[in-house]
């Protein structure tokens, strides 16, 4: 495994292509998180908030984004992560996660990162401020 | 209509960094990386046990902001942020509260939109800041007018 503190400004961790997003994903997140929205989990009430279906909980798509920092959990930690939603998730959208290293500054590697649904939109996209120990 | 608001305060709650609810947490993430639940890889990783994912304090309860009547329906999560001190440990005691930091409204696709910005807090049982959340909900004129009736 390469380290983070190998990169190069401009260069990117690999990224990660998540699986299609499934109705059991949002019901585990769901429970796993206590957000019990029913847009997210049951396609009547998304039809009534005016969607066209249920929608991924923002804060799914930015928990499974921060993974990409996950095996670096020796050389540093998240100190900073901070994203905008850009646009909804759907049922069987397929998600790609990215970060580019932006800047260095001793100790902090800042990061931009982002979701990219199946067509090339962005859904999240902020930054992560990663503190070397 | 929500700018009186501002500065106001929950009561603080204290929460635990549960084991079980930091696996399942990982799991529903995907983020099944074993230092958020093998207990040998946590206790030989320089934090000497297991860590939280860096989103895991949307779990906690952060109590109530007294008469904060947010609506259940209609709200737009906008932009969200997490400032950590260090790593959440797995089977530490937080105190978490949260305060209505700022609130504004701006005209936007869908109308005059209202953004009312919710700063939350973690704490050790000493008082040390261990993380610090923003939300930013954006709350669509239609639902306003709900609220207002």
């Amino acid at each position: 495994m390469s380290t983070l503190t190998q990169l190069q400004v401009g260069e990117s961790v690999k990224e990660i292509q998540l699986e299609a997003v499934s109705r059991i994903d949002l019901i585990k997140y769901a429970g796993a998180s206590g957000d019990f929205n029913p847009i997210h989990t049951i396609d009547e009430e998304a039809k009534k908030a005016g969607l066209p279906g249920i929608i991924a909980h923002g804060m799914w798509t930015m928990g499974n984004l921060a993974k990409l920092f996950t095996p670096y959990f020796e050389e540093g930690f998240v100190k900073d992560y901070s994203i905008r939603f850009k646009g909804m998730v759907f049922l069987n959208d397929v998600i790609t996660l990215k970060a580019t290293l932006k800047e260095v500054e001793e100790p902090n590697l800042r990061f931009q990162v982002l979701a990219l649904n199946q067509n090339g939109n962005e859904v999240l996209k902020g930054e992560v401020l990663f503190t070397k120990f | 209509m929500f700018s009186n608001q501002v500065g106001k305060r929950s009561n603080k709650v204290k929460n635990d960094v549960e084991r079980g609810a930091v696996k399942k947490f990982a799991e529903a993430i995907g983020d099944l990386h074993p230092i958020y639940f093998d207990v040998e890889v946590g206790r030989n990783s320089r934090f000497k046990n297991n860590i939280a994912p860096p989103t895991f304090p949307r779990t906690f309860d952060y109590g109530v902001i007294d008469r904060l009547n947010l609506p259940t329906k209609g709200l737009i999560h906008g932009e969200q942020t997490f400032h950590y001190e260090r790593p959440l440990v797995v089977g530490e005691e937080i105190l978490c509260y949260s305060e209505v930091k700022k609130y504004f409204e701006k005209k936007g696709n869908f109308g005059e939109m209202g953004f009312l910005v919710l700063e939350s807090f973690g704490e050790d049982l000493a008082g040390n800041t261990i993380f610090s959340s923003t939300s930013t909900i954006v709350i669509s004129e239609a639902v306003r007018k709900v609220l207002t009736k």
